[in-house]
């Protein structure tokens, strides 16, 4: 911005009657402290610290995450052996649960409420003050108009005071002036922005302490329960107990899925639906509800989200004595959009030898030279697994956690059988007489996220809260405004309206204009 | 759900017109700026009563002066008139593609991109309806404009279809109609940011030649920047609030720091930090501006580098 000379002039005058520099005395162990939160709570301080939560923010946005992307984690650090480790010891793969993150924006909210606290204080007596006395020469203010006029300046004064009320001022009349000012509520919102903020991070605080989350598979013609050994994955909050989940339970009637048949989206996912049958309690009667993607389960405080789903193809197992020793559907993890899912299919209780089988199953089934068998389609158009089959010792003995969907042959005393393709209804008869494994059909699975947060409410509310006082303190303008009439020399009364804007833009020179208009126009 | 393959044709078409046109505007403001005939003598246009000439009627008394505002060029009327003809085109095309598919048209990048474009354009047009001294930034807006739509019509294009199931919610509407809004005023304060340093320099040096005397004045460029911005931010935060509404909706969690999120954050953050510079002494004018353009650096690389090369939740990229 352009200085004018006014300005120069104001800046000279400040300058000169700045204190020389004085040799300060020691601050002391009090005056340490006061200096330290006066730093604190300073604006340039705040500046930083925003910087800092930014800055701390981005490793966060581009490294994958444990919390949202473990595998991505496991494989970054895989892909890159000296480099992640490291980074993992800093916490650049847990960016929003480490020290660090945590301390940035700790601190910021301690300068915030350090800056909150005081200016409201200020404000409160601001808002009860009167408007500051005119200023002496108010030719000197950024707007400033003069007229002359017959009017008495009592007359021009009460005009003023009257005019200026109805507009919303608060107005207090000087002797020989009026002054005005308008514009408290932006400081007001300015102030309920930042408490509101704070009431979000408690609003946050609570999810994450009274609060729980978990993902659980249930496949078609199976139930799940609200407990906590139901869940495939979960994490409660601190203080989140095993009787604080809600007694709800439902069934997976069937779960629907349908998708583009043609052109270039073909295969795109078009609906989601999983009938339930619910009870909320287990006196409740029940209830059938449809979850959809966007419409989840909502009992009491817990709600559940339809996630995802997949094929649990359905097999029966005998063994080498003849005997069925398995006969169930097994999820199975989609690899691809066209839902060629892998599984094992693992039992223990086969005899003389445990079987296992390693299989693919494919909704709708094609083999390439290229792609090996996969699936064309993910709805089951024309379904078939294949089999990769074992015999021996599974190791479910061995005390070596295993997952249930692979079955790594290595380190195990299994022997490799043949490898067959199936149709349903088709059986394969496993080499030497060992068994036997039919693909009976299959089932769909759906996963559900179950979840409850007692501390949205609060966060919703506050942020709610939060962006109306940011409206306010953005949108209204703080200024004041003058008017002084004085009796010239030659009799006339030289009436002087100036004005001055205590935050930037708005149209001042017009609400002065206003306020010329006004006067003389009576 | 059938798709109407005749108006999305249509839509296609009504793009590619569109381009031709805003082409045409670019030509005619890159003209105006080569033979431009805004001849004032710089010291004179530079002070601050010339530039709220166009906005604020009444001058002070201390500063008044006689200057009129300056002469807009034929080039730059050209410009603008086209700009308009190119955006009802570009209106109609988001309108038809909207309509082919029934739904609101911003459901994948190509989709985003479309509407987004639309939104700068249009935010441009307002505040020169509402007589901000913002003309001249026209070569620009029209640029950016249509450097969008041709990434858009090759990289990004997703034939018309119906939307994958994550996205049928009314907060679709919601969010990313915030979003897209934001797309618009965000761009044009990046503009005004980027100008702003420009000009300051010039302003300083003499340098520029014929485009600082053609742009607005650096206080006038910086006025048009914060506004914009400020106007921004709480768009913004709702856009993020609206969003969070939506994922908890969803997913069964408000917040939990998928990439598309965190971007939302920084950005949010990044222009907040612009907000209290301007408010902290040693930070205004060009620093304040280098902080905004930061913030709508971080906007673009969680709408291009998010979507494209980051996987999250938000994979609805279409490609």
């Amino acid at each position: 911005m352009t200085t004018t000379p006014e300005e120069e002039v104001l800046e000279t005058t400040t300058l000169s009657t700045q204190p020389a520099p004085v040799r300060e005395p020691s601050l002391g162990v009090v005056g340490m402290m006061r200096w330290g939160w006066r730093q604190l709570t300073s604006m340039r301080t705040a500046l930083f610290l925003l910087f800092l939560l930014a800055l701390a923010a981005v490793p966060g946005g581009i490294l994958p995450q444990r919390g949202q992307n473990p595998i991505g984690v496991r494989a970054w650090i895989e892909d890159n052996p000296t480099l992640g480790p490291l980074l993992d010891r800093l916490s650049l793969f847990d960016v929003y649960a480490a020290p660090w993150f945590a301390a940035t924006y700790l601190l910021l909210l301690l300068s915030l409420a350090g800056c909150v606290l005081p200016r409201t204080r200020m404000h409160w007596r601001a808002m009860r003050a009167k408007p500051p006395l005119t200023p002496r020469n108010l030719s000197r203010l950024p707007v400033h108009r003069s007229y002359a006029t017959d009017d008495a300046p009592a007359d021009v004064l009460e005009q003023a005071r009257s005019f200026l009320q109805d507009e919303r001022y608060r107005v207090n009349a000087y002797d020989g002036s009026v002054a005005a000012e308008k514009g408290y509520l932006r400081e007001t919102g300015n102030l309920v922005f930042h408490a509101a903020l704070l009431v979000l991070l408690v609003g946050v605080g609570m999810g994450s302490l009274l609060g729980m989350s978990g993902s659980a598979l249930v496949i078609e013609g199976t139930g799940f329960a609200n407990t906590p050994a139901r869940f495939d994955v979960l994490e409660t909050g601190r203080m989140y107990g095993d009787d604080d989940f809600d007694p709800l339970s439902f069934q997976l009637e069937e779960f629907r899925a349908t998708y583009e048949e043609s052109g270039a989206k073909r295969g795109e996912p078009r609906t989601f639906e999983a009938d339930l049958v619910v009870r909320d309690t287990p006196d409740a009667a029940e209830r059938l509800v449809t979850v959809k993607v966007n419409d989840p389960l909502v009992v009491g405080g817990t709600k559940v989200f339809l996630t995802g789903h997949g094929y649990a193809p359905r097999f029966t197992v005998t063994d080498g004595n003849g005997d069925v020793v398995l006969s169930e559907a097994i999820p199975f993890l989609p690899q691809d959009g066209n839902f060629s899912s892998e599984g094992v299919v693992k039992v223990p209780d086969a005899r003389p030898d445990q079987l296992g089988f390693r299989a693919l199953f494919l909704p709708t089934a094609a083999v390439t030279e290229d792609l090996g068998p996969h699936s064309t389609f993910p709805a089951p158009i024309d379904p078939a697994v294949f089999l990769a089959s074992f015999r021996g010792d599974l190791g479910l003995d061995s005390g070596r956690p295993q997952s249930v969907y692979s079955l790594d042959a290595e380190g195990l005393d299994l022997e490799q059988l043949g490898l067959k393709a199936l149709r349903v209804g088709e059986t394969y008869e496993l080499e030497d007489g060992a068994g036997s494994i039919t693909f009976d059909g299959w089932e769909e699975f759906a996963t559900f996220q179950v979840a409850e947060d007692p501390g949205k409410e609060l966060a919703l509310w506050s942020i709610v809260v939060a962006l109306a006082g940011l409206l306010l303190s953005l949108g209204i303008r703080r200024r004041r405004l003058w008017v002084k009439a004085t009796t010239a020399d030659d009799g006339a009364t030289v009436v002087e309206v100036a004005g001055l804007a205590r935050t930037e833009a708005g149209d001042l020179d017009g609400e002065v204009e206003a306020v010329v208009t006004a006067l003389r126009k009576e | 759900m059938a798709v109407n393959e005749t108006l999305a044709t249509v839509s296609n078409d009504l793009v590619y017109s569109a381009m031709a046109i805003y082409a045409g505007a670019f030509v005619a403001f890159s003209a105006e700026l080569a033979f431009g005939a805004r001849s004032s003598a710089r010291p004179a246009l530079h002070t601050e009563a010339a530039a709220t000439a166009s906005g604020a009627a009444v001058r002070t008394l201390s500063q008044a002066t006689t200057q009129a505002p300056p002469k807009q060029s034929r080039f730059g009327r050209i410009g603008v008139a086209l700009t308009v003809l190119a955006f009802a085109l570009h209106l109609g095309a988001v309108v038809t593609r909207g309509l082919s598919v029934q739904r609101v048209p911003w459901g994948n990048m190509y989709e985003f991109s479309l509407t987004a474009g639309l939104a700068v354009t249009g935010v441009w047009l307002v505040l020169l309806w509402r007589g901000r001294d913002v003309r001249s930034l026209g070569l620009f807006v029209v640029g950016p404009v249509l450097l969008t739509l041709g990434l858009a019509v090759t990289v990004l294009y997703a034939d018309a279809a119906e939307l994958i199931p994550a996205l049928k919610s009314t907060w679709l509407v919601i969010h990313v109609s915030a979003a897209v809004l934001c797309a618009g005023v965000f761009s044009v304060g990046a503009t005004a940011s980027l100008l702003y340093l420009m000009q300051s320099r010039w302003e300083r040096t003499g340098g520029g030649g014929r485009l600082a005397t053609l742009l607005p004045t650096s206080a006038s460029l910086d006025r048009t920047a914060y506004r914009t911005n400020a106007f921004a931010f709480p768009l913004w935060t709702f856009a993020v609030v609206a969003g969070a509404i939506w994922a908890e909706n969803a997913w069964g969690r408000y917040w939990g720091w998928d990439p598309k999120e965190t971007w939302a954050f920084i950005t949010w953050v990044v222009y907040a930090c612009y907000l209290h510079a301007r408010a902290t002494a040693g930070w205004k004018g060009r620093r304040a501006a280098w902080i905004a353009l930061a913030g709508f650096g971080c906007f673009l690389f969680n709408y291009f580098g998010v979507n494209i090369f980051l996987t999250g939740l938000h994979s609805y990229n279409g490609l």
